[in-house]
């Protein structure tokens, strides 16, 4: 059955001599080369140059603040249990008389991390998360020598202090979590 | 004892010649490979290597100095000493053949004339014939030494491509040989600059001798005998550090000095295309820096060819290979040899 009239029959006649010497093709070849001497190179010049992302791009984990820069994580376990490739371990502790400037609820995360080699970035953590505290940035995780360098803890995860370090946070927060 | 006296001069002359044209040929090679991946860039729409200085331009040192560092592996199983001499002698027959190119006008000074060629030998022609097709040992010795079958098949496939390649090759050259009447080089540039290039007599000639230079070369689309795909490598296979530095390198010297021997046989060699220069009265040693530069740019032309092509088509197959060169080349040379001698006849040149 004919699916497209887009098919084209294979010529299977024989060479003629002067096909056989090639040239003409040849020469029909180096005039598509010789063309993309003068095209617009595809490179990005990474170090200098980066390429810009799409609104919706799901890069690196951050561990959100509220706006007085306490923690939001209340070590629930839900972005553990959604995720779908296991890539997040925490402890959780309980917040002590005297830290309530650190931690907004009485519950947090001792121990927080994230494998990088493990994740997916399918961003499925954010959605469980009830208490907005994690959110996929627009920032990808950089090379390393070793695994253990993927195992991102607590403090590669926060974001900066929004009263502290302004600057960095409003940086660090981008587009996705201003939409949440 | 009257020889030496008098020829003292002769050979510091020459000996200075030869050192300039072998510093010439590596710096040219060097650079070549740099154009070679640059110019691969860009026709894949790639930037090629920029990081090494600007524009990447000490990128060719930077490949070179890796080279020397890196460990010296000799295969156990293998002859030693051919292993040693394989790459020894592809780079020395790749030089070689530079001795009887004529590098630019002679220079005239008050103690006679200076050319700039370091052999104007009577048979200048052959001398490159005879030396290129010794640098098929260059390969065979290398892919014999390793005692490794892709390197061996590698060496026979080499082999076989240079006696079918060699064979149009020469003969389209002996069209060219009927139009000047010598076979040296210096005689065969000045028959062009007072006749007109050879291309335009010989086109089909010159697409046949490039064709063949490409096959001597082992450029693609005729580089069977390295065929990264097929056979590792091939008779560089077991070679690390500079040794396997000196089989790339020879290559590049090859290729300079094959787009030389294009050159000078049928593009002119070193004279300026239209114009007599001669008339222009300027210094000798100036109008000598002239004509080089023309044969240098002529050469560098050519080797934006090679590398064009290198990156266009991909490699044939044996068969195909032999196809062409037994089947199609040499056929076409007979009948362009047979056409021109016959046109000849008739014209009475």
């Amino acid at each position: 059955m004919q699916l497209t009239n887009r098919a084209k029959t294979v010529d299977r006649r024989p060479m003629t001599f002067l096909e056989s010497i090639y040239l003409w093709n040849i020469a029909k070849g180096m005039a598509i080369t010789i063309s993309h001497l003068f095209k617009r190179k595809a490179t990005i010049q990474y170090p200098e140059q980066k390429r810009s992302f799409s609104k919706v791009f799901r890069g690196l984990h951050v561990l959100n603040r509220d706006a007085e820069g306490r923690e939001n994580c209340t070590a629930c376990g839900l972005c553990a249990v959604a995720c779908p490739a296991e890539a997040i371990t925490m402890e959780a502790a309980e917040r002590l008389p005297g830290e309530e400037h650190l931690y907004r609820e009485e519950k947090y995360a001792a121990r927080y991390e994230i494998n990088m080699l493990r994740c997916i970035f399918c961003g499925l953590c954010e959605e469980a998360c009830p208490k907005d505290a994690i959110y996929l940035s627009q920032t990808f995780a950089p090379a390393n020598y070793g695994r253990k360098g993927f195992i991102y803890k607590k403090e590669e995860l926060l974001i900066p202090h929004p009263v502290k370090d302004k600057e960095a946070y409003e940086k660090a927060l981008g587009d996705r979590a201003t939409k949440n | 004892m009257y020889l030496l006296a008098t020829d003292l001069w002769f050979i510091l002359e020459k000996a200075i010649l030869i050192a300039c044209i072998i510093g010439l040929s590596f710096f040219i090679a060097m650079y070549t490979t740099y154009a070679e991946r640059k110019v691969a860039g860009w026709l894949q729409d790639r930037h090629g290597p920029n990081r090494a200085g600007p524009f990447g331009i000490f990128q060719p040192l930077a490949d070179g100095g890796k080279l020397f560092f890196k460990e010296e592996i000799i295969p156990l199983a293998s002859n030693k000493i051919l292993f040693l001499v394989g790459p020894g002698l592809a780079m020395v027959t790749s030089l070689v053949t530079s001795t009887v190119i004529p590098w630019g006008a002679p220079v005239v000074t008050g103690n006679g004339t200076i050319p700039l060629q370091v052999a104007d030998v009577d048979m200048g022609i052959l001398i490159v014939f005879s030396v290129v097709s010794v640098g098929v040992y260059g390969i065979m010795i290398g892919g014999w030494a390793s005692n490794n079958k892709f390197s061996l098949i590698a060496a026979i496939r080499g082999a076989s491509q240079m006696v079918s390649y060699e064979l149009p090759m020469g003969l389209a050259l002996i069209a060219v040989i009927f139009m000047t009447g010598s076979l040296k080089m210096s005689e065969i540039v000045a028959s062009q600059a007072a006749h007109g290039w050879h291309v335009v007599y010989q086109p089909l000639g010159f697409i046949i001798f490039f064709v063949c230079a490409l096959a001597e070369c082992n450029r693609t689309p005729f580089d069977l005998p390295e065929a990264e795909n097929e056979l590792n490598f091939g008779y560089h296979q077991e070679y690390s550090s500079m040794k396997l530095g000196f089989y790339l390198f020879a290559e590049y010297i090859n290729m300079f000095v094959s787009s030389a021997v294009i050159t000078t046989l049928y593009f002119g060699g070193y004279d300026i295309p239209f114009v007599n220069e001669a008339a222009w009265g300027l210094e000798p040693w100036l109008l000598s820096l002239v004509s080089f530069g023309v044969l240098m740019a002529k050469i560098a032309f050519f080797l934006f060819v090679f590398i064009w092509i290198r990156w266009t088509i991909p490699r044939f197959r044996y068969d195909q290979l032999m196809n062409l060169g037994w089947k199609k080349l040499i056929p076409l040379a007979l009948a362009n040899m047979i056409i021109s001698a016959a046109v000849m006849l008739w014209l009475r040149r």
